[in-house]
């Protein structure tokens, strides 16, 4: 379903060039749900950038149900793909009430009957119709998380980027909103990409992963290694001891994994 | 504990007065702290960091805060002068903040800021308090100490930056930190590697920590006895080694409901917010 | 309001205040009235606004409460202080002051909104575009908005009035094309501030369009910066106006524009002081009062002071 080979994204210019992923290559299945886990800096979100055609600033070749996607997206790709946001305070329009926030991307796919669809979508992420005239600042910050998703799925999508959406909320309403990811994954048959620093969740939410570093993948495994405790990478290894909790012994064996050139 | 604790703090109350009526922030909070690391977890409106700035009278108005006994080492800190909070605060009560980028000043280099520290509260000549400061620099495992101290904040790292701010805030030699989220901005080993230094600190010196954080997990590893909030009450206090035995439903329930690597593919536990935890304690 | 029943007050304000509105006017006038109770808190805002109600009052209703004609000279009453008759004084060719600040409120009220409105679109618009494209379309048009900047305003506007020709019509739009910049840059700056934001990726996502992006989402942001700027502007722009009307090139007379009975006046400065001098204070009360409706609709609409 999702092919990316050799992606390869760049910041900046002349000296001051960051090369924030460098030749990852991976591959999604129709209906998987794949995890990228890494630390700040690994590149994990800028993957995701690039994947969505939010970043043009890629080499490689992404291939999506068997086509090739160039820098610049068209419209149909986005009734394909969509993303849910980190920051459930940023990514909705402190001016917009959820309803206008809701039908924007019916009236741009001119998909009609936007009153169905947004009662619906408001339905399925188990908000009610009292929210759908409220404004953001009136929603506490699980609730944004959900009209995201809801605003995501509004377009009828196949695949669904996350990028770390449940960094920011509390551990309760986390559990609520994972619920209902897996819950939506699995009836609507929707494809994953998830990228979070939380190994926890991924290895919850995912059944394959890919460790980054640096912009570079450092090992793929899947959810049943890593519970096994057996991946074969030395830095994987520490991810996963580091994510366990405060052990005062393992931390004086962190090594830090630099960057190469 | 054996000893006297540190800390004692009986019935603390803060208020916010806002338009929209009194906020209760914290509602009665009552524990001891003593030469040990004590975690206080809970979920954002839990009141947990409100607690920690109620220690250092660090509460802006419209706050307003109150309590029965509010001791540390003997001194009232609820009747306490300006004068004397100035000089309980870094000098015997310190606190780390979350975000380096937001507690260090943006226009000085950090090294001159951690001498400004030491300067606040001894009178020494300025090289003296430099030495001081590259040397507990160096105490917080900086590789580079007399580069660093020439740094400005915006060139370190975040993990570096808050070891320059733990520098700070134990330069004075203080018997009680309060570290509100000190880790939360940082990645999972870098976290692990400032607790390190955290804890080597704090032992060294037979200092006492008030580790505030909503990550029960790290808490229950890090710390001696756990605390958990809940809507500007205590749920619970417990030992940390016992918190698999926890008896209140919030702390169960928060356990419950955290994805583990182990764990399986299973809906993960909602936690029910019984109203009756809402409901003011005796 | 307080012939209408208790009962029904309550009700609308609790249908305004509700939580869970119906429909979007509903949610829409709900935080209209959460923002205008916060105004009236403000009194020196209240004062300011008070202000700007009464030169309007005055505009609109002075063919019926001016006393005399403020173009019908009589040169038998010239140059007479406050008397019952004249209760501002009379000026050089004998008409009623009072009379000439009533019908000059109403030039002063045509100019600044004349102004405000062909200025502030400009500038929004330049601003925006500006500001979302980035690239050279952000540096053309910065560069042409710090051209405009680079001259002291008074100058700039002599210029074009001198080009254009006197008369209040060219001195409006002369003071339009001076005040665009200001805001072209706000604009801009808010729009910088946005456009990375991720609920504009969100949108682009959803394939918006550029135009769609700036009108729909990025211009609702930048609009309450721009109403205070504008408000605060305000009393710049009367005084340019006046300034311009002082050195003649504005309002011609016998318009009652007031910085024109400034210049007037001026002659008679010493011995009939209130010829120049309540013009003076009129423009004053009005510049005071738009610098106060400005400073508190910018507690009010201010992002940072608001539920962003």
């Amino acid at each position: 379903m999702i092919r990316v080979r050799d992606l390869q994204v760049t910041f900046g210019e002349g000296k001051h060039t960051v090369k924030a992923v460098r030749g990852l290559s991976f591959q999604v299945d129709k209906g998987e749900s794949f995890g990228i886990v890494g630390e700040s800096g690994s590149g994990k979100s800028t993957v995701l950038r690039a994947l969505s055609g939010l970043n043009p600033n890629w080499t490689g070749e992404v291939e999506i149900e068997g086509r090739q996607q160039a820098v610049r997206r068209d419209k149909p790709f986005y009734k394909l793909v969509q993303m849910v946001f980190q920051d459930p305070y940023g990514s909705l329009h402190p001016r917009h009430t959820i309803d206008r926030i809701l039908a924007e991307p019916v009236a741009i796919h001119r998909l009609g009957d936007a009153e169905r669809r947004i009662e619906r979508v408001l339905d399925e992420v188990g908000l009610g119709t009292g929210f759908r005239f409220r404004y953001p600042h009136q929603l506490s910050g699980g609730q944004r998380q959900r009209v995201a998703i809801a605003r995501a799925l509004i377009l009828e999508p196949r695949i669904l980027l996350l990028d770390e959406p449940t960094s920011a909320l509390d551990v309760s309403i986390q559990a609520e909103v994972l619920n209902l990811l897996v819950r939506l994954r699995r009836e609507r048959g929707l494809t994953y990409i998830l990228v979070s620093h939380n190994l926890a969740v991924v290895a919850h939410m995912c059944e394959r992963l890919a460790v980054m570093n640096h912009g570079r993948l450092v090992e793929e495994l899947s959810a049943e290694q890593l519970k096994a405790a057996t991946p074969a990478e030395s830095y994987t290894r520490q991810l996963l001891t580091a994510s366990l909790g405060y052990d005062r012994a393992a931390i004086d064996q962190f090594e830090d994994f630099v960057a190469e050139a | 504990m054996a000893e006297d604790p540190l800390l004692t703090i009986e019935d603390l109350r803060v208020d916010f007065e806002t338009t929209k009526g009194i906020v209760q922030a914290v509602r009665g909070v009552s524990f001891q702290v003593g030469r040990e690391k004590l975690g206080i977890v809970g979920e954002s409106g839990s009141g947990k960091s409100v607690t920690g700035r109620a220690i250092l009278g660090l509460v802006p108005p419209p706050g307003r805060v109150a309590a029965k006994r509010l001791d540390f080492e003997g001194t009232d800190l609820l009747s306490a002068d300006n004068r004397q909070m100035r000089e309980i605060r870094g000098r015997r009560i310190s606190m780390v903040m979350q975000d380096p980028k937001f507690s260090l000043n943006p226009v000085m280099k950090v090294g001159h800021q951690v001498a400004e520290a030491y300067r606040t509260h001894a009178r020494v000549a300025s090289g003296e308090a430099k030495r001081r400061a590259i040397e507990m620099l160096a105490a917080v495992r900086i590789r580079d100490p007399e580069r660093v101290f020439e740094a400005y904040p915006h060139e370190v790292s975040g993990g570096m930056g808050q070891r320059v701010m733990i520098a700070m805030m134990l330069i004075p030699d203080p018997d009680l930190l309060i570290a509100d989220e000190p880790t939360s901005a940082l990645d999972v080993t870098v976290q692990l590697q400032i607790l390190a230094i955290l804890d080597d600190l704090v032992s060294e010196r037979g200092m006492g920590l008030i580790f505030i954080s909503h990550d029960l997990n790290l808490v229950a590893s890090f710390c001696d006895r756990v605390m958990i909030m809940y809507a500007g009450q205590v749920m619970e206090i417990l030992d940390a080694r016992d918190l698999n035995q926890a008896k209140h439903p919030y702390t169960r329930g928060l356990l419950s409901c955290l994805p583990k690597i182990d764990g399986g593919h299973n809906d993960l536990a909602v936690l029910k917010r019984d109203p009756a935890w809402l409901e003011a304690k005796p | 309001m307080s012939s209408v029943p208790e009962s029904a007050r309550n009700d609308l304000r609790s249908w305004l205040l509700s939580d869970t509105p119906v429909s979007r006017r509903q949610a829409w006038l709900g935080r209209i009235y959460l923002a205008w109770r916060a105004f009236t808190g403000n009194r020196l805002a209240m004062l300011g606004l008070g202000i700007v109600l009464t030169l309007i009052l005055m505009a609109a209703l002075a063919p019926w409460i001016a006393p005399y004609e403020p173009a019908d000279p009589d040169l038998q009453s010239r140059l007479l202080p406050s008397s019952k008759a004249h209760w501002l004084g009379t000026d050089e060719l004998g008409r009623d002051i009072l009379s000439r600040i009533l019908y000059g409120a109403r030039l002063t009220l045509y100019v600044v909104v004349l102004v405000a409105i062909i200025a502030a679109p400009v500038g929004l618009l330049i601003g925006t575009a500006a500001g979302y494209s980035g690239g050279w379309l952000d540096v053309v048009l910065m560069r042409i908005t710090d051209i405009f900047l680079a001259f002291p305003k008074l100058i700039l506007a002599l210029a074009f009035v001198s080009a254009l020709g006197p008369g209040i019509e060219n001195a409006i739009i002369a003071i339009a094309i001076t005040s665009w910049p200001p805001y072209a840059r706000i604009a801009r700056a808010e729009t910088i501030t946005i456009r990375n934001s991720d609920f504009i990726n969100a949108v682009r996502l959803q394939g918006a369009g550029s135009v769609r992006i700036i009108w729909s989402h990025v211009v609702p942001l930048c609009t309450s910066s721009l109403i205070v700027r504008v408000t605060l502007d305000m009393a710049g722009i009367i005084l340019t106006a006046a300034g311009l009307g002082f050195l003649g090139l504005g309002a011609q007379p016998p318009l009652p524009e007031w910085g024109a009975m400034i210049s007037s006046g001026r002659q008679f400065l010493l011995d009939q002081w209130w010829v120049a001098t309540v013009p003076g204070i009129a423009i004053f009360i009005v510049s005071l009062g738009f610098n106060l409706l400005g400073d508190g609709l910018r507690d009010v609409l201010d992002p940072k002071n608001s539920e962003r």
